[in-house]
């Protein structure tokens, strides 16, 4: 069986967000894979490594910078990489017809995506490859285990969560809870850079973005920022319930 | 005609559905503002429907007595090409955002996830919405014969009804089979405040020390002013509160009038679910703590201290 994990590449979460000429600026930011992708990646792994003749490959669909996104999953453990090279960014609808296209193409039997991607806060990307595939999907999972054929696992629903199973080929998008990603060690890393690493051209896929960005900006709400010193627990507290009821007029 | 998927629970429409009447009438698209009811035994929330839309379409159907992603796109992909829909609006709720991706490629539709705001611009539609963590506010344009949207919660007013309640029409729908069994369900506590409607949320982080801490202070706090409980991922992390709390990245995201952050730290992935908070009041011993950048009133102090001469303070008469 092959497992295809999507990596995406984004902003360190840890890092502010700049705007350049009305768009996110990725020059000289730090980037990494997409923590969400590392949840399934990891689970990939595990299920290779819980049973005989898995493969997993890594897949990303963006700009030539991806590839050190796709060495760190290497580095991670998958057995391979494909980097389909595109330069206009896709919006995620767009993105899953290439996904899909893959997919068949690798004769891929589960696809991992993240829940909700940190760069687009879309969660439209696994749904879309499912629906493209006519296959299944089980979103929002932080349980999950191969039982023949069949997945079984556990996610979240509008209601709370639900434990399900369903059968295989499917799309499953992660979250946390799903399990820890392991490390990347130096020796693993020195080995990701010999792994292959296919690249293809987005022409052969014939896609054009459904949705224009017209622009960005961050908006930054004015806080106050009034500080109060808390040593003096009564006192602090008497001027923030004050604050409250006599400035913010927010309780009463 | 302009598409609403109308939410409901236990016989009752939900919020969602209200604000996204408010948004259909703002738009002036062609056509009749549509409300689709789907579900088991929905003539309680078709009624309310008749008092938002033009016009409702129901399917009341015990195939869809419990919600699919499979069933609910195709539901809504064939009512949407059968009215000839320009605009499908559903809520930007878990399952909506599950089952919208497969309905806009089932119409090969462009899709606006988790709108905030949404303008005509001629033919087009145009919208904002929040991305990178909730950092930034990006526009966007989708054009086409039909546009799919997805609509954040709490960004529109809710609509008002109106006085004349209008037609409802049974819809037949060709359903496919169901392929996630569903084995089991755990579902919420249904809380006396709903999280991402409530006007006050009172929230805890590791800061509050432990599940016991957390019941007595943020918990206490809530009580005292009728909020909703948050909590942070760590804090679900290390099992003190259930998932259905979190607030965040991968939890809710909340927008209440006044939120309350005690002992939370603020990680980007927490501040992405309440940074639009009206208000944001926080307590952290830690006076560098990032939450800090993000308050309008700030305690630097120890929670287990503050907390209970707020509590105290609070029930002095004002």
């Amino acid at each position: 069986m092959r497992i295809l994990a999507i990596i995406r590449q984004v902003l360190n979460a840890e890092e502010s967000v700049r705007i350049k000429d009305g768009a996110v600026d990725f020059a000289n930011a730090t980037l990494v894979i997409d923590p969400m992708d590392e949840y399934g990646m990891e689970q990939a792994l595990r299920m290779r490594e819980a049973a005989e003749g898995i493969e997993v490959v890594a897949l990303a669909v963006g700009p030539a910078r991806c590839e050190a996104a796709l060495r760190s999953a290497l580095a991670m453990g998958a057995d391979r990489a494909i980097l389909v090279e595109a330069d206009a960014p896709l919006d995620p609808i767009a993105m899953s017809s290439v996904v899909a296209q893959v997919a068949k193409a690798e004769s891929v039997e589960l696809i991992f995506c993240g829940g909700q991607q940190a760069d687009w806060d879309s969660q439209a990307l696994g749904a879309a490859t499912a629906e493209r595939l006519g296959w299944p999907q089980a979103t929002w999972t932080n349980a999950l285990s191969l039982d023949g054929t069949q997945l079984v696992g556990k996610h979240d629903v509008d209601s709370g969560s639900e434990t399900f199973t369903v059968a295989l080929p499917a799309v499953v998008t992660t979250q946390q809870g799903l399990n820890d990603p392991r490390y990347l060690t130096l020796p693993n890393i020195m080995k990701a850079k010999r792994k292959e690493l296919r690249r293809e051209a987005l022409d052969s896929f014939n896609v054009k973005p459904k949705l224009k960005f017209l622009g960005a900006e961050v908006q930054v709400r004015a806080r106050l920022r009034t500080m109060i010193e808390g040593k003096d627990a009564p006192a602090a507290a008497e001027q923030l319930v004050d604050l409250l009821r006599n400035q913010a007029r927010v309780i009463s | 005609m302009i598409l609403i998927v109308a939410e409901h629970i236990g016989g009752k429409l939900s919020k969602s559905a209200y604000e996204l009447t408010e948004a259909a009438r703002q738009l002036k698209r062609e056509g009749p503002v549509t409300l689709i009811v789907l579900g088991n035994q929905v003539a309680a929330a078709a009624t309310a429907a008749a008092a938002l839309g033009d016009q409702v379409l129901v399917a009341d159907m015990p195939a869809l007595s419990e919600y699919d992603a499979e069933q609910w796109s195709a539901a809504v992909a064939q009512i949407a090409r059968e009215g000839e829909a320009n605009t499908i609006l559903i809520a930007g709720s878990r399952s909506g955002r599950e089952y919208s991706p497969r309905v806009a490629v089932k119409l090969d539709a462009p899709l606006i996830e988790d709108a905030i705001s949404l303008h005509d611009a001629g033919a087009a539609l145009q919208a904002e919405h929040y991305t990178f963590l909730s950092r930034v506010t990006e526009r966007v344009e989708a054009e086409g014969p039909v546009v799919v949207v997805t609509v954040k919660p709490g960004s529109f007013a809710p609509a008002k009804p109106n006085t004349e309640p209008s037609e409802q029409y049974d819809v037949a729908l060709e359903l496919p089979q169901r392929r996630l069994t569903v084995t089991g369900q755990m579902k919420e506590k249904m809380e006396r405040v709903s999280l991402t409607e409530a006007d006050i949320v009172v929230s805890g982080g590791r800061g509050v020390g432990s599940a016991e801490g957390f019941a007595q202070l943020v918990e206490g706090l809530a009580n005292q002013l009728g909020a909703a409980v948050g909590a942070t991922r760590a804090v679900v992390d290390a099992g003190w509160r259930p998932y259905s709390e979190q607030v965040g990245q991968t939890g809710k995201t909340v927008q209440p009038k006044v939120y309350f952050a005690i002992g939370i730290s603020g990680a980007v992935q927490h501040l992405s679910g309440m940074g639009k908070s009206k208000l944001i009041v926080a307590i952290n011993k830690d006076a560098d703590a990032p939450i800090f950048r993000e308050t309008d009133y700030g305690v630097v102090g120890d929670v287990q201290q503050i907390v209970p001469a707020i509590l105290r303070e609070l029930q002095k008469a004002p």
